[in-house]
């Protein structure tokens, strides 16, 4: 089975890249044939020559990026992506969402939709769409929604599993905010689930667990991608019959997106260190479980400055929760992925506790558990856990008060209205997505 | 896969004017030399082609050469304009004679006397068709082109009176192509008396026609360039100016003398230079000509950045280390740095964008966003807003260099003095008749210019009110459960 990746503007395209390296180099081991052969099969597609092409298609609305992608492939000398997966065009989007939708997108829809068929054609099974891009800019934004709004029609039944890099707090973009919103309430009616990664958050973790002092964009794309293939790489599932799954994106679908208000996704990782530290450490499964439960509570994105404090509310005390009080992250689902030594007698039970899910779901039904025998990326033993929790509804509310602060003085909209966008538009998007605020404050 | 047309996106420069021709001849030569250090190859890249054409004169269709095959002979995507002969005569007997078609250029002898009238009406009439064809001549293809990037001054006749008139026929022809206009302004000194009429005049235009516009004042730079000389000649033992320095001198361009005002349309060179790097070379976070007009103009009227361009000194180090960058930063916050006189860091803060060129990371960035951001005051609506920009190529001579753009009520002083030396003149109806005998020129001309320059100016004092006070936030949708 398998998936198909779509990278879409500058992050998306550099993403991508790291995220193909990643998944080539993990499990080199020659006795972890099966392990390697069904990533291989998943990301991967064979050329005549025997070379290892990607399945991925490359779009963006300016040359260098791409460009740049295609040759660091190439170099590794393991992998590359394909001759002409890739869409570029010359003119940038200009970090404005509306001329990445309504301008670059349309115009520009048959060439993409004949680079996606084609990638299509070449799986005999076909697992699911990644769209990969940021919501910061324009083209990742603008096209990869426009882009994802045409997988939708003319792949009904497929899955789409969207990754978002949500930008710095302070800005990387001045617009930001305003091309985050259009993104994520067009992508709540477009896609099966969104995973999401902060740069703020992936910044901490180079800082303080990797250690990097100058840290760059590099540094960052590698860590989201050991945080990405730490969910996709192969896994023993509860229904997968002693075999790896096949159906990866489906699997997580029916564990993670089980109600239409509740799409947003984060994931943490541990064990996150130098890699110069991970042949001195020892692991042992009851810590790593330990901390990422209460980094999973306590909503820390990363093993480091947990709040140890913080711990679920007694079942007796009336659980109404708002915004501000407590720092209890409730989650609606969680999906645990264990992968390396002793994988199966770990004892997940911590994760089982129904007093940190909301009581829709029975705990059982609640968590989900993959695990893989195989060492992922140089740790003997690591976690992986994706959760549908309320960890993401912080940093929503901010980007979302920003984004009205700033449409409240009617700030840059002439330069959206240009290019076909209205206010009315801009009003449906922060409706959409107070709605889905409003979903994740009140999960009890 | 279908063959699509790739759009390219070339940017074509119009200097207009012997101030604008003089800043323009010396980005141009820079640029060559930018590429020329970075490109040992000799390859006809697709940066190179977004600047110039490459030509091949054996060729007998006229020798346009595709991107990817070797450099032939490079000519500058621009047009030049000017209604003496000077400058341009000179232009084209100096080394960068190969640099431009004469095809290119426009050039009338008798010069407008320093009259925006006969600058914008008198030649505007009479060379509009001829300006609109050598434009699309320079441009190839129409719907290819990103970005125009006018250069003038605006105390003269021509740059100030033609510059303009060329700038509402850029909107007309062309109107989504952006509009970029680097403003030389005179300082209260200029020694021609007319300069706040043209540029009264003139500002109209620009607050009307152009996307954005980038107003340099004469005065600031000729006091960075005393600044520059002051410290070459004290020099600190270590600190070796830098002789091929890109800031302070042509050496290592093309043309090899140095003249009078050479030093300060280095500077002005050099800001073109550092804008465009990004859209020239690579780098982790790229940052396109048009991204700026989207993230630094929140409402169309108010598009005048305030520029600064930091180290102005090449320092002997290779290594440098880290507290040399952070200074680096903080130096494009104070008021020495800005190419106009104005003080940033005690107005308030529409939007800003820092282009970086060089080996800085992210994580440089970031520091000295968060280090610096607590003492700069920004519009309640934008209170995090940056637009950040990191060209892994430096600027030649240099290992790291900062251009920051910022929208900012700063320039508000800079307009009503300017208004006040309009008002001075107009009062007593000094000088007008020249400008009314014109044909197509009326009274209601000026009052409209100095009304617009009121609005602009009554814009950015509605805007400097809200500093003081204490915004909250709006409040939120309510949704129905």
């Amino acid at each position: 089975m398998s998936v198909v990746t779509v990278q879409l503007g500058q992050c998306g395209n550099q993403v991508g890249q790291e995220l193909f390296d990643v998944m080539r180099s993990d499990a080199p081991d020659v006795h972890r044939k099966t392990y390697s052969a069904v990533s291989r099969e998943r990301f991967f597609r064979q050329t005549t020559q025997g070379a290892l092409e990607a399945r991925a298609v490359l779009i963006d609305m300016e040359p260098k990026v791409i460009n740049h992608s295609m040759s660091e492939a190439a170099k590794s000398g393991r992998w590359r992506y394909g001759e002409t997966s890739h869409f570029s065009q010359k003119q940038g989007s200009g970090n404005n969402w509306a001329n990445g939708y309504c301008v670059h997108g349309p115009r520009h829809r048959d060439a993409v939709e004949e680079l996606v068929r084609r990638e299509v054609e070449h799986c005999d099974m076909l697992a699911g769409f990644i769209p990969i891009m940021s919501v910061a800019g324009g083209t990742g934004s603008g096209v990869g929604t426009f882009v994802t709004q045409c997988l939708r029609d003319v792949y009904p039944s497929s899955f789409v599993l969207n990754h978002l890099t949500w930008p710095y707090g302070t800005g990387e973009v001045i617009v930001q905010n305003y091309n985050s919103v259009l993104t994520l309430a067009h992508l709540y009616q477009l896609s099966d689930a969104i995973l999401v990664h902060e740069n703020d958050i992936v910044h901490k973790i180079c800082s303080q667990l990797l250690k990097i002092k100058q840290i760059s964009f590099s540094d960052i794309n590698r860590v989201i991608a050991h945080q990405l293939g730490g969910v996709l790489q192969p896994t023993l599932t509860p229904v997968s019959c002693g075999a790896y799954s096949r159906h990866p994106i489906g699997e997580l679908m029916s564990a993670l997106a089980c109600h239409p208000e509740y799409k947003l996704l984060s994931v943490c990782t541990i064990p996150q260190m130098a890699s110069s530290s991970i042949a001195f450490s020892t692991f042992s499964w009851p810590a790593l479980l330990k901390h990422l439960r209460q980094m999973l509570i306590s909503n820390s994105k990363m093993e480091g400055g947990i709040d140890w404090q913080v711990c679920p509310p007694p079942a007796s005390a009336g659980r109404s929760r708002s915004l501000s009080a407590g720092s209890f992250n409730t989650s609606l689902a969680n999906l645990l992925i264990l992968r390396g030594k002793d994988v199966y007698s770990a004892d997940t039970g911590g994760f089982e506790d129904p007093a940190i899910y909301t009581s829709w779901l029975p705990p059982d039904e609640a968590l989900s558990l993959w695990k893989s025998p195989v060492p992922f990326n140089k740790y003997e033993k690591s976690a992986t856990l994706v959760s549908n929790s309320q960890a993401l509804l912080r940093p929503l509310d901010d980007m979302v008060r920003k984004a009205w602060n700033m449409f409240a003085s009617r700030a840059y909209i002439h330069q959206y209205v240009k290019f076909g966008i209205s206010e009315e538009d801009f009003l449906d998007s922060f409706t959409s997505l107070e709605q889905v605020i409003s979903s994740y404050s009140e999960l009890q | 896969m279908s063959e699509e047309r790739l759009l390219a996106k070339l940017k074509c420069s119009l200097q207009v004017g012997q101030c604008g021709n003089q800043v323009g001849c010396r980005f141009w030569d820079l640029a060559l030399r930018e590429h020329a250090h970075v490109n040992k190859r000799g390859l006809y890249d697709e940066a190179l082609s977004s600047f110039f054409r490459n030509v091949d004169p054996r060729k007998s269709d006229g020798g346009a050469c595709c991107v990817g095959g070797r450099i032939q002979h490079l000519k500058a995507r621009a047009v030049l304009i000017d209604m003496e002969e000077g400058v341009v005569h000179r232009i084209l007997q100096g080394p960068l004679r190969e640099v431009f078609d004469s095809a290119q250029l426009l050039t009338d002898v008798s010069g407008s006397g320093n009259n925006w009238a006969v600058g914008n009406l008198t030649y505007g009439s009479a060379y509009m068709d001829s300006i609109v064809n050598k434009l699309r001549k320079a441009a190839e293809h129409c719907d290819c082109l990103q970005c125009f990037f006018l250069i003038h001054s605006m105390g003269g006749g021509t740059g100030s009176g033609l510059g303009t008139r060329v700038l509402s026929l850029l909107e007309e022809e062309f109107p989504d192509v952006c509009r970029i206009v680097t403003a030389m302004y005179p300082s209260a000194e200029d020694d021609v008396i007319t300069s706040p009429y043209n540029s009264v005049l003139a500002m109209k235009e620009l607050t009307e026609h152009a996307d954005c516009v980038l107003p340099v004042e004469n005065q600031s730079l000729v006091d960075i360039v005393n600044k520059i000389s002051l410290m070459s000649h004290d020099a600190k033992p270590g600190c070796v100016l830098k002789k091929e320095s890109t800031v302070t001198s042509g050496q290592g361009g093309v043309s090899p003398t140095e003249r009078p005002f050479d030093a300060m349309n280095n500077i002005v060179a050099n800001l073109l230079l550092n804008i465009t790097s990004s859209s020239r070379f690579d780098g982790s976070l790229n940052m396109d000509l048009n991204e700026i007009a989207m993230n630094l103009v929140p409402f169309p009227r108010l598009h005048y950045l305030v520029p600064s361009l930091t180290p102005l000194y090449t320092l002997a180090d290779v290594n440098i280390p880290t507290r040399r960058l952070d200074q680096m930063f903080s130096d494009a916050f104070s008021k020495e740095h800005q190419l106009i006189r104005a003080d940033p860091k005690h107005s308030l803060y529409l939007a800003c964008a820092l282009m970086v060129r060089g080996n800085v990371q992210v994580s440089d960035l970031r520091r000295n966003i968060e280090r610096l951001r607590p003492s700069l005051p920004f519009v309640s609506w934008n209170q995090e807003g940056w637009k950040t920009g990191l060209c892994s190529v430096p600027p030649v001579g240099h290992t790291h260099s900062l251009l920051a753009l910022a929208n900012n009520t700063c320039v508000k002083p800079t307009f009503m003095e300017l208004r006040d030396r309009f008002t001075k003149l107009y009062k007593k109806k000094a000088h007008l008749h020249h400008y009314l005998h014109i044909d197509g020129m009326e009274q209601s001309t000026f009052s409209e210019a100095l009304s617009s320059l009121s609005a602009l100016i009554e814009e950015y004092h509605h805007l400097d009110a809200t500093k003081a006070r204490l915004i909250p936030d709006a409040p939120r949708l309510s949704i129905a459960r």
